[in-house]
């Protein structure tokens, strides 16, 4: 009698604590394992996708389901899906996975974290033009990536405008910088900027960069095997900082839709920026909507080079089903697929040369003329050099340049700085 | 004498044995339970706090990108966040004026706001859920918030101060942004601090006050004299409280724009180097140490005062 309440209450404990640490081991081993596919055939195709957005989401869904491949989906977020990659190309991965093509394609390919799939390019390759199949090539020579679509960056402007106040497309730098002048005195608020995210304002480095100092330097820069403080790369913020007085304020502060809004209200001119700004843009105000190519800043480059990320797919190292996989991307690389995606999106063009382009809109159009005409693509800074160099020094760096151009000389040199230590580790 | 004490000795005697059996042995059963109930938290201590910790500390001497074999490199990441790095000393100066701010402004206003609503004003309740209300909100709700009244273009905030052909840039002018995230997070911690004020003014013994009149204090001396005093506990629960929030403040400035340009803070510059793409674990886990050696030194300052005060 005297023991029982003693041993029923130590009992009660011992249950207690077997209870939890039941549930606390299976949980904590939970949370370190990614969720694995339950069952699935033999002939199932696993494919991790980042197109976690409704629209584009269901429209790959429907690409998928018309494959004629058992394909099972796994879609994380997007912007989850970018920063767990590394650790998910080591783990499980899908067999086929979204991703980017350039550098970031490259990184994963050398790291050996991805197949090569170049007997799929000798069947596929007629169908792209050389400079995409340099995007899809590994620093090895072999095929690592196939391009779904792409999306060109170049100077957005509305046409009503221009007609309205007689401008005319500039054609060199200095013809752009007497137009972004005049908009300015016209009561415009000159060139809309909207880089709070840190990473609308690379491409107008990375455009002045290539056409002042080429493709090639450019590359070799982004691959950190330039310095920084170079008297090139000084001149790019020299030539920069000539237009800066003539953004609208307040660059660092506003989102690119914002300044996107900007654009279509018609408060500002002109707007760096990649064919997606067409997403604040509806109806008759779309119509509106051109572009020209970035201007030329030396006869020797041109307009020779074209920004146009790709967005596409690559296999994990070892596919469960490698013949599966193989034939679901000849099939995403295919000219049917891309245009059936690319229904649900018009702020993209096709990859495929065969790709049927009648329904597409004028600004798609202009884009297969600019991106066929280009010798080079180059893929935007985040996508071309070390994601670690672009997200902790190039963009702090960048919104620095805004807020204080005149310092050219201390920016490089600690620009430089921390190239050194992040392009050894 | 020597009759007695057997006597006393004796009689407890038949009762010792069990009581020690009871107590002063265990059995092999009680062993295993004592066992199994503190192994199983020393084993989560060990496992989810100080196995990472100590993981930090040695992984900050060292390069590793997650993929590479880990390669020790001294003192470099140290070098590299100290001396290179232009983000940290901005950072470090932002969490400490994080931490005046709101130990020096909100706690304060907060404590403010409870006295008065503790005098039973009309509509006390509207007022209280009111300023409580911030509290609940998510982080990216906030952000959503700071968006709609701080943007330059279309924000409430220039509207209503009549600046809209030279508006403010609240967010993007890194010489004000701090001091507009402040005012969100202050926003916050007031609602927090009053509310566990309140909870402590209601339990003060009414009888301090009237016997502090009868003494014939006035309102504020009474108050400052008698009623802050009482306090006590609650002060401590709130210092530690405001402390913790200036040193993981993250959420709000990461919302706004993730972590930058005027915003940089220690434990958004540790995410922005480990969590990502990035993937530069040596150099993120030598700005956690940093940041760890400073809460550290809050922790044990904050555990002396409370061992030495904790006697009377």
């Amino acid at each position: 009698m005297v023991y029982s309440p003693a041993l029923s209450r130590r009992t009660l404990l011992r249950g207690a604590a077997l209870g939890a640490g039941a549930f606390a081991v299976p949980a904590a081993l939970v949370a370190c394992e990614k969720p694995t596919s339950t069952g699935g055939g033999a002939n199932e195709v696993t494919f991790g996708s980042n197109y976690s957005d409704a629209v584009p989401k269901q429209a790959l869904a429907d690409v998928l389901a018309a494959s004629g491949v058992n394909v099972k989906v796994n879609t994380v977020d997007h912007n989850t899906f970018q920063e767990n990659l590394t650790r998910y190309l080591q783990t499980t991965p899908d067999d086929v996975f979204t991703w980017f093509a350039g550098y970031r394609m490259q990184y994963f390919a050398a790291q050996g974290l991805s197949m090569d799939i170049s007997d799929v390019w000798s069947e596929i390759g007629g169908n792209f033009s050389p400079a995409l199949r340099a995007a899809s090539t590994g620093a090895d020579g072999k095929q690592y990536f196939v391009p779904f679509y792409y999306y060109p960056w170049a100077v957005f402007y509305r046409k009503s405008v221009f007609a309205e106040k007689g401008y005319s497309i500039p054609k060199t730098w200095d013809e752009y910088k007497a137009l972004a002048a005049k908009m300015k005195s016209d009561g415009l608020e000159g060139i809309s900027l909207g880089n709070k995210d840190g990473w609308p304002a690379m491409g107008t480095f990375d455009y002045i960069n290539m056409r002042l100092n080429g493709y090639d330097f450019h590359i070799s820069l982004m691959a950190g095997k330039e310095s920084w403080e170079d008297a090139k790369v000084k001149q790019v913020f020299s030539l920069w900082r000539e237009i800066v007085p003539l953004y609208q304020a307040g660059a660092n502060g506003r989102t690119w839709q914002e300044g996107a809004q900007s654009l279509a209200q018609k408060k500002t001119g002109l707007y760096v920026l990649g064919m997606f700004v067409g997403q604040q843009f509806q109806g008759a105000d779309y119509e509106d909507l051109d572009y020209f190519p970035f201007p030329v800043i030396t006869e020797a480059n041109g307009q020779d080079a074209i920004e146009a990320p790709i967005d596409g797919f690559m296999l994990s190292k070892s596919p469960k089903n490698v013949a599966g996989s193989k034939q679901l991307l000849k099939y995403l690389g295919g000219a049917e697929a891309q245009v059936k995606y690319l229904k649900s999106d018009p702020n993209n063009v096709a990859t495929n040369n065969k790709a049927d382009t009648s329904g597409y809109n004028a600004l798609q159009k202009k884009a297969i003329e600019m991106v066929s005409s280009a010798k080079h693509i180059s893929q935007f800074l985040d996508r071309d050099t070390v994601p670690a160099f672009a997200s902790t020094v190039m963009i702090p760096s960048l919104q620095s340049f805004l807020n204080n151009p005149a310092d050219v000389d201390g920016l490089c040199k600690k620009i430089e700085e921390q190239k050194k230590t992040i392009f050894t580790t | 004498m020597t009759i007695v004490v057997p006597d006393v000795v004796d009689e407890p005697a038949p009762r010792k044995p069990t009581r020690r059996r009871r107590v002063g042995r265990f059995t092999p059963r009680d062993v295993a339970v004592v066992g199994v109930l503190l192994g199983i938290p020393v084993a989560l201590d060990v496992l989810l706090i100080w196995g990472p910790t100590l993981a930090s500390v040695g992984l900050s001497f060292t390069s590793w990108d997650l993929v590479k074999p880990i390669k020790p490199v001294g003192t470099q990441n140290y070098e590299y966040i100290f001396d290179t790095y232009p983000k940290f000393w901005p950072a470090f100066q932002h969490n400490v004026l994080w931490l005046l701010f709101l130990a020096l402004v909100a706690t304060p206003f907060g404590l403010l706001l409870a006295v008065l609503l503790d005098k039973q004003v009309r509509l006390t309740r509207f007022y209280q859920t009111t300023l409580y209300l911030p509290v609940v909100l998510s982080l990216a709700v906030v952000g959503f918030i700071a968006q709609l009244i701080y943007s330059r273009d279309y924000g409430v905030l220039n509207a209503v101060i009549g600046r809209t052909d030279n508006p403010v840039d609240w967010i993007g002018d890194p010489s004000i942004n701090l001091w507009a995230v402040l005012v969100l997070v202050g926003w916050r911690h007031v609602g927090y601090v009053m509310l566990l004020y309140l909870a402590g003014l209601k339990a003060v013994d009414p009888t301090l006050k009237e016997a502090a009149a009868i003494d014939g204090a006035n309102e504020v001396q009474t108050f400052l004299r008698v009623v802050f005093h009482a306090l006590r506990p609650v002060h401590v629960i709130v210092l530690v409280i405001t402390f913790i929030e200036a040193l993981r403040a993250f959420d709000v400035a990461y919302a706004i724009n993730r972590g930058r340009n005027g915003l940089e803070l220690l434990s958004v510059l540790v995410t922005d180097h480990i969590v990502g793409e990035a993937s530069l674990i040596g150099i993120g886990s030598a700005i956690a140490v940093v940041m760890l050696v400073i809460s550290t030194v809050f922790i044990i300052t904050y555990l002396t005062q409370a061992f030495r005060q904790d006697p009377r």
